[in-house]
């Protein structure tokens, strides 16, 4: 472990511009995945800039929609009255990752920057494209029960461990950004990328740039969303696949249709294609297994010395099917 | 026949005495040791599974704030060449001694400093370097390089015949021939391995003391092999180790660790070095359950009277020390049949050295026979019940020596009649309610009773008490609290009057807490011991009068069979679209001789039990033949079961007398609950969905 200098600053734009100013800085939230990282040797800052207390941590009502600050605790945005009510799917989201101490300390904003629990991403004394661009990836050909079916790159299979961010994707989200060159909004569906040949850059932030919000827009059809883990124990564990969904269905047919996957990709996976499917059908279960083979016609899975990751592909399209199943007739 | 205590405070549910310290976290445990200057000690470990290392580089490390010390390899040698090692018969505890790496993980630099963090940093530092050879790693039983160990752990020959197996298995009618596997697996006590180590020069007559505070089952044991080691005479190591948080077996034998922090000391006289495994760091250097491949068969004629057993069963073992797990056990002993055959074939590879994982042996190898019997249940049409009562053997069928007491069926009686088990549909897959298919399973277990050669315990009269004193553990077990009562009825004194010290080399020699012997070895001696003062002093003894008994033999063990013997239900629930697999109902019923102290009895078993469902749905150490490690080397990866795992899980016992085993009529409930617990799991996720899976851990895409 590499000695680092900390800094407190008063505002977030000191913040900003403190880490702005170095290229190993870093900054420190709830330091749920960061302060492992620092013990493990996946990442070296020399300057760690606090950002605890400075940011946002109200959540206010914003032109029908809601406006989250970034230093709101996972916890308190999991109980919010208005999220449990008007965005269910966020709040099982939130309640079913990490535990009730980890939701206590893990902030909106840094949630979804989670770096990938790739077991060969946290251990520095295998190859890691992610941790040390061009090293190899050691995934490939290793224990890939964990890894990404959709999107993933020869350079890097990993894939995003954050439930919330699962949620968020399927929401249309916006995220509010605070940078060296001042505000920027983007649309969380923006935000992380998949790996390509650069698979150590998780999002588009550029250094320095600081997540000071993130918006929900008004969405009706999120009243009746939900969101399905699935994991190999009961809890506490990283999703083997997700599903986050909202339906709206009149008169029998499916008028609007959010989807988004979790434990696959790269990224939040938002599947547009499976919407595609949904939309103008009449809801039954051969309607979301088509959805879900819409969206998975590209998945490749991996092979792996536990056995590969093939079975996420029949996994995620009865997880998918079900919860559309459920939803339909909370609709009823 | 034994002569029996009468049982007074044996019995009674005393809270634990050392409760109130644990809760006010007042309990000091290994690396929490009362220590002046605490040094930190880091070990640096080698990143490829074979190879040699051709250079070790401290300098960078040794101008690194606050180090202390670098000690390196004595071959191939340069600055900071560790101490020649007295005697390194065993190659585990050759550490830094030659060039070259046996696995990955393995010590090759070991790193002083005055804070813990500056050991962290100066620790990846050191410069090594390696010509690096492939390394052979990966486990499978067609490899052709299989061997057949000269023993198996428990020191049982490692194969058995008798009569004909292929021609009854030919003869059938009925024969279940199937292959089963375990996984490798990893203890993961909450408390990770730790030492502080103090070497004083001065000490014991100038001729050098160490003391050791380790987290340990055996205080003994490490005071033996670290004295052996490092060339020391036995009384100038004392080891002392109060608590333990957990060691289900990684603590039983000494392991690098503990030798490494006394050479550490060693390096820095007068100083207190604590050593603490990271969690990553136990996962190679602190023992393991290795995989095993058994091949099981059955056969049976059409009543259901098994005509002929077998197990032959291929695992793992490291090609630096050999480690030969007893899976074969189970088989020769739990079933009557005129035609069984066990076998056991290792394959040495370049791995961290396997060792004791609560069980060693049974709790593998009743998995595969356990899940062949409800095959055969299936196939003969009868109920798992009725065939285990059909095979139930009337002498052991190993030794043909009678049973001291075998209560398996009363188990599994009493176990279906409050589990409801009776009207139980056989039909596979039939049941689906609430979007689940549910399904139960049932799997007998057993665990041999046994009793340590070695122990002493001395009793003296202090201020009007009685103190006991014998170098045995607490491994969070209870002994601190159940040795008092054996004590007290030893004595024929209420337990207010008694005092039982344990935990520290300075008392007489106890016996590792390992192999369910604990309480029978350390309580039979305190028995011994009571005896010998009551003989000597009456029953108004002065203060300072003091008597020492060693344990004593049991001859009955010569002319009986004895075991603990047990019966597990479970219920499971398999999500109809996800293949999620929940265990809403898991209970145990046990045969375990006279339980001492039943709240923490019960705790032991239901612990076990717990430890056997991570083992049926969960733990898996994923080894990357590649790398030559385990990648999912902590807790967020390795997962054993979370609270939301563990629903209604219960465990009891039946009221067993056995006149036989020792003075308290126990049999030792440390290993038990483990047994079984995975085969029942396992026999009521195939009853669930009709799938039967062969593999553990059992995870959803197995049933989807």
């Amino acid at each position: 472990m590499r000695p680092f200098d900390y800094q407190a600053p008063a505002d977030a734009g000191t913040a900003v511009a403190a880490v702005a100013a170095r290229p190993d800085a870093a900054f420190l939230g709830g330091g749920t995945n960061l302060v492992d990282h620092l013990r493990l040797g996946v990442t070296e800052p020399g300057l760690l800039v606090d950002v605890t207390g400075l940011l946002p941590n109200g959540i206010s009502d914003d032109g029908g929609g809601l406006r989250i600050g970034a230093g709101v605790a996972n916890a308190d945005l999991a109980a919010d009255p208005r999220v449990r009510r008007h965005y269910p799917v966020l709040a099982r989201a939130l309640l079913s990752g990490a535990s009730g101490q980890l939701r206590n300390m893990a902030t909106t904003g840094g949630n979804p920057l989670q770096r990938t629990r790739c077991l060969y991403f946290q251990d520095v004394t295998t190859p890691c494209n992610k941790r040390s661009p061009g090293s190899g990836c050691a995934a490939i050909g290793g224990a890939t029960r964990q890894h990404a079916i959709l999107g993933a790159s020869e350079h890097c299979i990993a894939t995003h461990p954050s439930d919330m961010a699962v949620a968020l994707s399927a929401l249309d989200a916006q995220v509010e950004v605070l940078g060296p060159d001042g505000e920027r909004t983007l649309a969380f569906g923006e935000l992380h990328r998949l790996p390509g040949d650069a698979p150590e850059r998780d999002t588009v932030l550029e250094h320095g740039e600081l997540i000071t919000a993130i918006v929900l827009p008004p969405l009706p059809v999120a009243a009746r969303s939900d969101y399905r883990k699935v994991r190999d124990r009961a809890s506490y564990a990283f999703a083997l696949v997700s599903v986050a969904a909202a339906l709206e269905i009149t008169d029998a047919t499916i008028t609007d249709a959010r989807i988004a996957f979790g434990g696959v990709a790269h990224t939040p996976w938002r599947a547009h294609r499976a919407e595609q499917a949904l939309r103008g059908a009449t809801p039954s279960d051969e309607t979301f297994h088509a959805a879900a083979q819409a969206e998975l016609a590209d998945a490749r899975p991996q092979d792996g010395v536990d056995g590969g990751n093939a079975f996420k592909i029949p996994l995620l399209t009865r997880t998918l099917a079900g919860t559309l199943r459920d939803l339909a007739r909370q609709e009823a | 026949m034994t002569e029996m205590l009468e049982h007074r405070a044996i019995g009674a549910d005393l809270p634990r005495r050392d409760g109130a310290e644990k809760v006010r976290g007042t309990a000091r445990y290994a690396d929490e040791s009362p220590a002046e200057r605490p040094a930190y000690c880091r070990i640096v470990q080698a990143p490829l599974a074979r190879g040699r290392i051709t250079g070790v580089d401290p300098a960078v490390a040794e101008a690194s704030g606050g180090v202390l010390a670098v000690l390196t390899p004595r071959s191939p040698g340069g600055r900071g060449a560790a101490e020649q090692l007295a005697d390194t018969s065993d190659a585990e505890y050759a550490i830094l001694q030659d060039d070259e790496v046996h696995f990955r993980g393995q010590v090759v630099a070991v790193v002083v400093a005055e804070t813990f963090e500056q050991a962290r940093h100066a620790a990846d530092l050191v410069e090594v370097t390696y010509d690096e050879q492939p390394g052979d790693t990966l486990f499978s039983a067609e490899r052709n390089d299989l061997y057949r160990p000269e023993q198996v752990e428990s020191g049982d020959p490692p194969d058995s015949s008798e009569g004909d197996v292929d021609a009854a298995l030919e003869a059938g009618p009925v024969r279940i021939r199937h292959t089963y596997t375990t996984p490798m697996l990893h203890n993961n006590p909450m408390e990770p391995h730790a030492t502080t180590a103090l070497w004083e020069p001065d000490g014991h007559g100038g001729a050098g003391s160490l003391t050791l505070w380790d987290s340990t089952q055996s205080v003994h044991a490490v005071g033996t092999t670290v004295s052996g080691v490092l060339g020391l005479d036995p009384e100038q190591v004392r080891v002392v180790c109060p608590y333990v948080g957990g060691g289900f077996g990684s603590k039983g034998i000494p392991h690098q660790n503990v030798v490494t922090a006394g050479m550490a000391a060693r390096a820095v006289p007068g100083r207190p070095v604590r050593l603490p495994l990271t969690r990553q760091q136990t996962f190679s250097l602190a023992g393991y359950r290795p995989p095993t491949v058994q091949r099981v068969a059955l056969a049976a004629d059409a009543d259901g009277r098994l005509t002929a057993i077998a197990n032959d069963v291929v695992e793992q073992t490291s090609r630096v020390k050999e480690f030969a797990e007893q899976t074969v056990l189970p088989a020769r002993t739990m079933y009557a049949a005129p035609n069984r055959r066990t076998s056991t074939r290792l394959a040495a590879l370049d791995v961290p050295i396997p060792s004791w994982m609560r069980a060693p042996g049974e709790c593998p190898g009743m998995f595969a026979p356990e899940v062949a019997m409800d095959e055969l249940a299936h196939e003969l049409g009868v109920d798992p019940i009725v065939l285990r009562e059909r095979n139930e053997p009337e002498t052991d069928p190993d030794s043909g020596l009678p049973f001291s007491s075998r209560n398996v069926l009363a188990c599994l009686h009493r176990g279906a009649e409050r589990f409801g088990w009776a009207g139980r549909d056989p039909r596979p897959g039939e049941r689906v309610h609430g979007g689940w298919r549910w399904g139960t399973g049932v799997a007998a277990s057993v665990y041999p009773t046994s009793r340590m050669p070695v122990s002493e315990a001395e009793i003296t009269r202090v201020d009007g008490r009685y103190v006991a004193r014998i170098g045995a553990a607490d491994l969070g077990t209870g002994t601190w609290t159940a040795l008092v009562q054996i004590a007290a009825d030893a004595l024929e004194v209420a337990v207010d009057e008694v005092d039982v010290l344990i935990g520290d080399t300075d008392h007489p020699e106890a016996s590792v807490a390992g192999g369910s012997t604990g309480i029978n070895t350390w309580g039979s001696t305190l028995v011994a011991a009571a005896q010998e003062f009551r003989k000597r002093f009456g029953d108004t003894p002065a203060d300072g009068d003091s008597a020492r008994a060693g344990v004593p033999p049991n001859d009955a063990a010569e002319r009986y069979a004895m075991s603990a013997y047990g019966a597990q239900f479970a219920e499971v629930a398999v999500h109809a679209d996800t293949g999620e697999i929940r265990v809403p109902r898991l209970y145990g019923t046990f045969a375990v001789g006279r339980v001492v102290n039943p709240r923490m009895a019960r705790s032991q078993l239901v612990g076990g039990m717990t430890m056997g469902l991570g083992m049926a749905l969960h733990e898996n150490s994923l080894f990357d033949p590649r790398t030559g490690h385990v990648v999912n080397h902590d807790l967020a990866e390795y997962h054993v079961p979370t609270q939301a795992d563990v629903a209604d899980l219960r465990a009891d016992w039946i009221d067993e007398h056995d006149p036989h085993v020792n003075a308290m009529g126990t049999k030792g409930i440390g290993e038990i609950g483990i047994v079984g617990t995975a085969a029942a799991v396992a026999n009521a996720v195939w009853h669930a969905t009709g799938t039967r899976v062969r593999d553990l851990p059992v995870t959803l895409d197995a049933v989807l």
